[in-house]
């Protein structure tokens, strides 16, 4: 007996025998909920696995989609972040579900991906687990950080190692402003990330800023490397979209 | 907005129940009762929204606010999150003076139906009364509100009609406004500009109106029978909160479920029939026809011969017709087969993006043929057209549903006359007891003098 954490339906209207005597994890969606979510597979960039597949050929550059050669020319974020990992793309479903997720505050939804994203770490070599952070102000009006919560019912220690202050919404500046500009995140006092491998959790990769903006912190702070882990990833049409927290 | 600051906060809160973070001020100091979002109640959480006390529909988070484990309410999410941390807001100050006058500017004529409705409505208004208004589908209920509303608005009162469905809410505003056009309607559905407006008549979603605490004198519940409001016992706990202790109540329905029905039979419950259409002519009774294994003949790619026959007759008289179907997977299917017989066949179902385009193609007459699910059973109307439905023995299609869809058929005044069909493999009571319905209902019309044939 499981509800479907989306639709409250019966996820598994036949319990196996099996199930019910090697208690095998039930579904927490129903078939129907779960279908219209895209995993990402096939061919992918190999340093921020968006899927090549959709892309024009003239979009990648030896396995690198064309947003990862433009952040590698930049000096200062050149190498900062040694890969992406995403697992589902950003359809209508994956927009309506971080929706209700982040913006509703259905914190329970948090594990409805929780063993793939469990899985998708443990693929990763990492000592040490970072949410992408919010706001203080984001944070108390939240109530948790969707970040945080994707890392923690997936069974992972998170360390709150980073700050971030309330900027202007990076969609309002220009590219290079946003590449130059003022840094949102720091390391908070008494924290350290000495020759930590770092694994860093966020719910959805966009343009990469945000992660490479981090991994620069972090790098610069003497972590050994950095490689990220969403959820979802946004498609190449909205690649300049809003950078949110 | 009133230049006073004190009365537009007043405005603002009064009759409502807001949780703190949707105060565009800061909570003022006096005159405001707090509430505490989730309670516990013998054992279990309490959502003082929406009423939820379902243990599954309480979920926790570590909250960031209050730093605990906090409950927070699954079922009223969408409206803005319900924490154990969280505050609702109500006035206990006075009630802001109603402005605007709220004299009835309509110079339509009731029929005999409509005005004895419309009379038992004004009565319960008066009265802080319950009534409830058993109208046929094309009876003219909205006509029917307008003079309770009137008497409510001129003797200060506030009234609210609350409907399931915001196309409803979309439609009816503006009708509303246009007959009174001294005072602000407002409408309510999810995303709704007039959200903090206040006004003397509010047209509202039913889910809007948990937002709302003791706020109504008169509450008016069009379709109470249809889903959601029928099947979420959380959506008929907002209308009782969203009213006033003594306040009254008008339901309105074509399609009282059989519990109401036995109420009205016994007479335990106050109501009012109106069996006949504002046009004077009978309803069109329903045919059933057997039409085989319809579902084996779609998944093989074949439609029914008595369906098939069906269909090509309308299309060769150039008759516009409304298919049923009771799933979305075989709706789909059956799709291309009737495509084949015309391009412009469409299928419509409750997640189709495209339901608005696709109604609105039907009604310019650009679509021969529209098949949809019981989506379209309610609130549409296109002028001519006939009706089928295909697999009418299907749970889904219970006596309320067939009676409303049957009530697609002969709307308007230039075409009275429309052909309602069953196919079916296996009749059921609930379609005896539609047809039943109808035939009822036009023997009544008949009696009391309202139909013309």
């Amino acid at each position: 007996m499981s509800l479907c954490l989306l639709c409250e339906e019966e996820t598994n209207r036949q319990m196996t025998w099996r199930q019910f005597f090697t208690l095998v994890e039930l579904p927490l969606l129903c078939g129907k909920c779960l279908q219209p979510f895209e995993r990402i597979t096939g061919e992918c960039c190999r340093l921020c696995s968006r899927p090549l597949a959709v892309l024009d050929a003239s979009f990648s550059i030896d396995g690198v989609c064309h947003d990862c050669v433009r952040w590698e020319k930049e000096s200062l974020y050149k190498g900062v972040l040694s890969g992406n990992v995403s697992l589902y793309m950003y359809n209508e479903a994956m927009k309506a579900f971080i929706a209700r997720f982040k913006y509703r505050g259905d914190y329970l939804l948090a594990k409805a991906f929780a063993e793939e994203v469990r899985q998708a770490a443990r693929k990763i070599p990492h000592d040490m687990v970072v949410p992408v952070p919010l706001s203080e102000e984001r944070l108390r009006e939240r109530g948790f950080n969707q970040a945080e919560a994707l890392a923690r019912e997936a069974g992972m220690k998170p360390v709150n190692v980073l700050e971030r202050s309330h900027a202007e919404k990076q969609s309002k500046k220009s590219r290079e402003e946003r590449l130059r500009g003022a840094q949102v995140f720091r390391l908070k006092e008494n924290s350290s990330v000495h020759r930590k491998t770092i694994l860093l959790i966020d719910d959805i990769y966009t343009t990469g800023a945000t992660v490479r903006y981090i991994a620069y912190v972090l790098k610069q702070a003497g972590a050994a490397g950095v490689t990220s882990l969403t959820l979802a990833r946004g498609q190449g049409r909205e690649r300049e979209a809003v950078l949110e927290e | 907005m009133n230049s006073n600051p004190l009365s537009s906060v007043a405005s603002f809160l009064s009759g409502r129940l807001l949780l703190e973070e949707e105060l565009p001020f800061s909570l003022p100091d006096s005159s405001v009762d707090i509430l505490q979002g989730i309670t516990s109640r013998n054992h279990s959480f309490y959502c003082s929204r929406c009423g939820n006390d379902r243990e599954e529909r309480f979920a926790f988070f570590p909250c960031a606010r209050c730093g605990t484990s906090c409950p927070y309410c699954r079922h009223c999410l969408m409206m803005g999150r319900i924490s154990g941390c969280s505050r609702l807001i109500r006035w206990t100050g006075p009630e802001p003076p109603v402005e605007g006058d709220g004299t009835l500017q309509w110079s339509g004529r009731l029929s005999e139906g409509q005005l004895a409705a419309s009379v038992a409505v004004k009565k319960a208004v008066q009265e802080k009364g319950e009534c409830l208004i058993w109208a046929v589908c094309g009876a003219g209920k909205t006509e029917v509100l307008f003079q309770g509303v009137e008497e409510a608005l001129l003797s200060g009162k506030r009234a609210c009609i609350a409907t399931p469905r915001t196309d409803v809410v979309l439609e009816l505003a503006p009708r509303l406004q246009r007959v009174f056009p001294g005072i602000r309607v407002t409408a309510l559905y999810g995303g709704s500009p007039d959200r903090h407006v206040y006004s003397p008549l509010v047209v509202s979603t039913t889910h809007q109106l948990f937002r709302f605490l003791e706020a109504f004198d008169v509450m008016i519940v069009d379709e109470v029978d249809a889903f959601p409001y029928s099947y979420d016992a959380s959506l008929q706990f907002a209308t009782q909160k969203a009213r006033k202790p003594e306040s009254s109540l008008i339901y309105l329905t074509a399609t009282p479920n059989e519990a109401w029905q036995e109420e009205c039979r016994s007479g335990k419950r106050p109501f009012v029939k109106i069996p006949a259409r504002f046009h004077r002519q009978p309803l069109p009774v329903p045919v059933m026809t057997w039409c085989g294994r319809w579902r084996r003949a779609i998944e093989k790619g074949k439609l029914p011969p008595v369906v098939k026959e069906w269909t090509l007759q309308r299309l060769k008289d150039g008759k516009q017709a409304l298919l049923f179907f009771p799933h979305i997977d075989l709706m789909e299917q059956a799709l291309p087969l009737f495509q084949a017989f015309h391009p412009h066949v469409e299928a419509v179902h409750a997640e189709d993006l495209k339901r608005k385009e696709k109604v609105t193609l039907m009604r310019e007459k650009k679509l021969a043929l529209l098949l949809s699910t019981t989506i379209l059973e309610r609130g549409v109307t296109f002028p001519n057209i006939d009706v089928a439905v295909i697999g009418a023995e299907d749970d889904v299609f219970t006596e309320s549903a067939l009676v409303q869809i049957a009530g697609r058929a002969g709307r308007s005044a230039e075409f009275p006359d429309g052909e309602v069909r069953l196919f079916h493999f296996g009749r059921t009571r609930a379609m005896m007891k539609a047809v039943d319905h109808i035939r009822q209902m036009n023997k009544e019309g008949l009696e009391k003098g309202w139909l013309d044939r």
